[in-house]
């Protein structure tokens, strides 16, 4: 047969028919790109500034005081904890509320006067190595400016030695921080997407109404469709933990089994979500699309492919109901740094939180009837 | 009332985005009793038989079902209600057997009233048989097996030997009928009437309106309407001229011979003579009842 226009036409007119009349896929496809493209170009910064830094200093002199001065005014560094002791910092430092600890020796002053070279030690959080690279770099320019005034003209003294040391990641390996948030996005991607199909695939196949008509209550049949996943969230997490350690040599800095607690609260909260989703949409296409609309920001927005502390105030507040934002401190904190229970306490809670909202919000949602 | 009533609701009411798709609806069926649901494509049967069964809640009206109230026991009625969607509503991934266990699980039985049930159905040598890959026949018969295995007090079928062939059916209507020997209640929707004629009592809705119910007889001698059967060598052309006639108003072939209706005696006889025709009398069909039934709701809807 030859080619037809009549018959091309004819196709083309059925295609944009039914194209228009799915209105999800048609709002998805028109306003999804420019929401997008709005949301993460203003989000995302990979140079991220105004970090939280502690600054220990036990002697209070105007040497301290004019690096602190020249650190806030390189733009990277904000000073929130100005009187921290060494053990204060250090807990800070775990918790990732700082990504800095700026150590003033209680000598550095005398020895300043005397004419010597003592050291400022400044630690940044390597677990995430690309966040803290630039404002390591800009570190000597920064003694330069502050310690400009102290050195008399013409003299030979140079300015004070700084040590910029690398925490729990000293070789920066970008492995140690891409693998434990792999594991996060991992699990989000899967769980997600496959819960998200549960109720659908039953309104789909028409199961739906026999199920309703069946003594069944609405906790019941979540539990049922959930805890499967479940399951094999925890294989996946299983799997991808054994990769870590054996293929890419992540070191396993804390307890394995609070670390498994935390990564199964946030597979509980991952197929809660693809269950919510399950209430929402009406066939599996729509489920499948809202789940990826949810992927990417958790992707962009958590932490895992920029520095969270990279954008700005209202990008990080909506970094902060992602349930992969928290998982990405969880995990790093207890592999990278060794956090204990009270370190990733807010983690736990935050992620708690999510699978009650989240549970209660699908069940609310659960019609009992076809109305 | 000398029997007790399985269903009796009255002013059942739903809408659907402004639509109304069941006005009004007053049904009353009692226990033990087949009670057939007829009416044309989207009159609103499965509607009513939603609500009946608390998947749908009413817009409006009130009743009971087996003694429960049907706007607020909806749980408890489900209970004890076996409900048999329109379209196969089973796991077409999982086999005849596991998809009896699941439906077992959900209402506390134990094992043995799978294997009782698959007995029962003669569904045993076919037990380990994925749902999907069963004939519209099979499928039939393990949905039916499946919304009995609880022993519900009330049964409820929505058209539920679409596509099944003669032999399937008739089993279908044995099992049914022995059932209510039992003492379940059955509604039944159907177009075929042959199956309208195996029930103790019929309803006909027609454009979410009740329009009549009684049993079979009732219901033909309460539409007063007259049937003569003629033969004739060419029963099409004969059709064609007595549609025109005055006084007739349906005309059927069945065969050689044609089934003229109408609500006149004389004028039909009048009509017949003007072609040169006799006709001898035969008796009204339901079929030409309902759709005279049909015509006149939807004179009435205009």
């Amino acid at each position: 047969m030859s080619f037809s226009p009549t018959r091309l036409r004819a196709l083309l007119r059925k295609e944009f028919i039914q194209m228009r009349r799915d209105r999800v896929t048609f709002a998805m496809m028109l306003g999804v790109p420019i929401m997008q493209l709005l949301l993460f170009g203003y989000a995302i910064n990979s140079d991220p500034r105004d970090m939280p830094t502690a600054l220990v200093a036990p002697v209070q002199d105007r040497f301290g005081r004019s690096f602190a001065a020249a650190l806030e005014n390189s733009g990277y560094y904000r000073i929130t904890h100005p009187l921290a002791t060494a053990d204060q910092a250090e807990r800070l430092m775990t918790r990732g509320e700082v990504a800095f600890v700026v150590t003033v020796p209680a000598d550095f002053g005398r020895r300043m006067e005397r004419g010597d070279r003592p050291q400022i030690l400044v630690e940044a959080d390597g677990s995430d190595p690309s966040a803290t690279s630039g404002a390591v770099a800009a570190l000597s320019g920064i003694a330069e400016s502050a310690f400009r005034r102290d050195l008399p003209a013409g003299s030979a003294r140079t300015a004070p030695e700084i040590v910029a040391h690398r925490r729990y990641n000293p070789e920066a390996v970008t492995q140690y921080n891409i693998v434990p948030g792999l594991l996060g996005v991992i699990l989000q991607m899967t769980m997600v997407m496959m819960t998200a199909m549960a109720l659908t695939r039953e309104i789909e196949r028409g199961t739906m109404e026999n199920l309703l008509a069946m003594p069944a209550t609405p906790a019941e049949i979540m539990i049922g469709k959930i805890t499967p996943f479940l399951t094999v969230g925890a294989v996946q997490v299983l799997v991808i933990l054994g990769a870590a350690w054996a293929i890419f040599d992540v070191p396993f800095a804390g307890s394995l089994g609070l670390l498994l607690a935390g990564v199964m609260v946030f597979v509980l909260a991952l197929v809660l979500l693809g269950y919510l989703i399950s209430t929402a949409a009406r066939t599996q296409m729509q489920a499948m699309q809202i789940a990826i609309f949810i992927f990417l920001p958790s992707v962009l927005l958590s932490g895992f492919m920029f520095p969270f502390r990279g954008m700005p105030g209202w990008a990080q507040a909506l970094g902060e109901v992602l349930p992969v934002t928290h998982l990405l401190r969880l995990v790093r904190g207890i592999m990278l740094k060794g956090a204990g229970w009270a370190d990733v306490a807010p983690q736990f809670a935050a992620l708690a939180t999510m699978v009650a909202v989240l549970g209660t919000l699908a069940l609310l949602r659960f019609r009992r009837t076809l109305d | 009332m000398t029997q007790a009533t399985a269903i009796d609701v009255t002013g059942l009411t739903k809408s659907f985005g402004g639509r109304t798709v069941v006005d009004d609806v007053a049904l009353r069926v009692a226990e033990g009793e087949i009670a057939g649901f007829l009416g044309p494509n989207g009159s609103g049967k499965t509607t009513c038989i939603r609500m009946i069964c608390g998947l749908l809640t009413p817009d409006a009206g009130s009743g009971s079902v087996l003694g429960l109230d049907v706007r607020r026991q909806q749980r408890a009625i489900r209970r004890q209600v076996g409900y048999m969607t329109q379209k196969f509503s089973f796991y077409e991934d999982l086999s005849i057997e596991e998809n009896l266990a699941f439906v077992a699980g959900l209402y506390g039985l134990p094992r043995q009233a799978v294997r009782d049930t698959l007995e029962d159905l003669g569904l045993t040598s076919r037990k380990t048989q994925l749902a999907g890959s069963l004939s519209g026949g099979w499928k039939q018969r393990l949905a039916l097996a499946a919304c009995i295995m609880h022993q519900p007090r009330l049964l409820l079928l929505d058209e539920p030997t679409a596509g099944v062939d003669p032999k399937a059916r008739r089993q279908f209507w044995d099992e049914i009928h022995a059932r209510a020997l039992g003492g379940m209640t059955v509604l039944v929707s159907t177009h075929y009437m042959d199956e309208a004629e195996r029930c103790h009592r019929i309803n006909y809705i027609a454009y979410g309106r009740l329009v009549v119910s009684g049993t079979v007889a009732e219901v033909i001698a309460g539409a007063r309407l007259v049937t003569l059967g003629v033969q004739s060598p060419r029963p099409g052309e004969l059709a064609e001229r007595l549609r025109r006639a005055p006084g007739v108003e349906q005309v059927e072939p069945f065969g050689t011979a044609l089934h003229v209706t109408g609500t006149d005696r004389d004028r039909l006889m009048a009509a017949l003579a003007a072609e040169g025709v006799a006709g001898r009398p035969v008796e009204t069909s339901l079929e030409d009842v309902f759709i005279r039934l049909m015509e006149q709701s939807q004179d009435n809807m205009r």
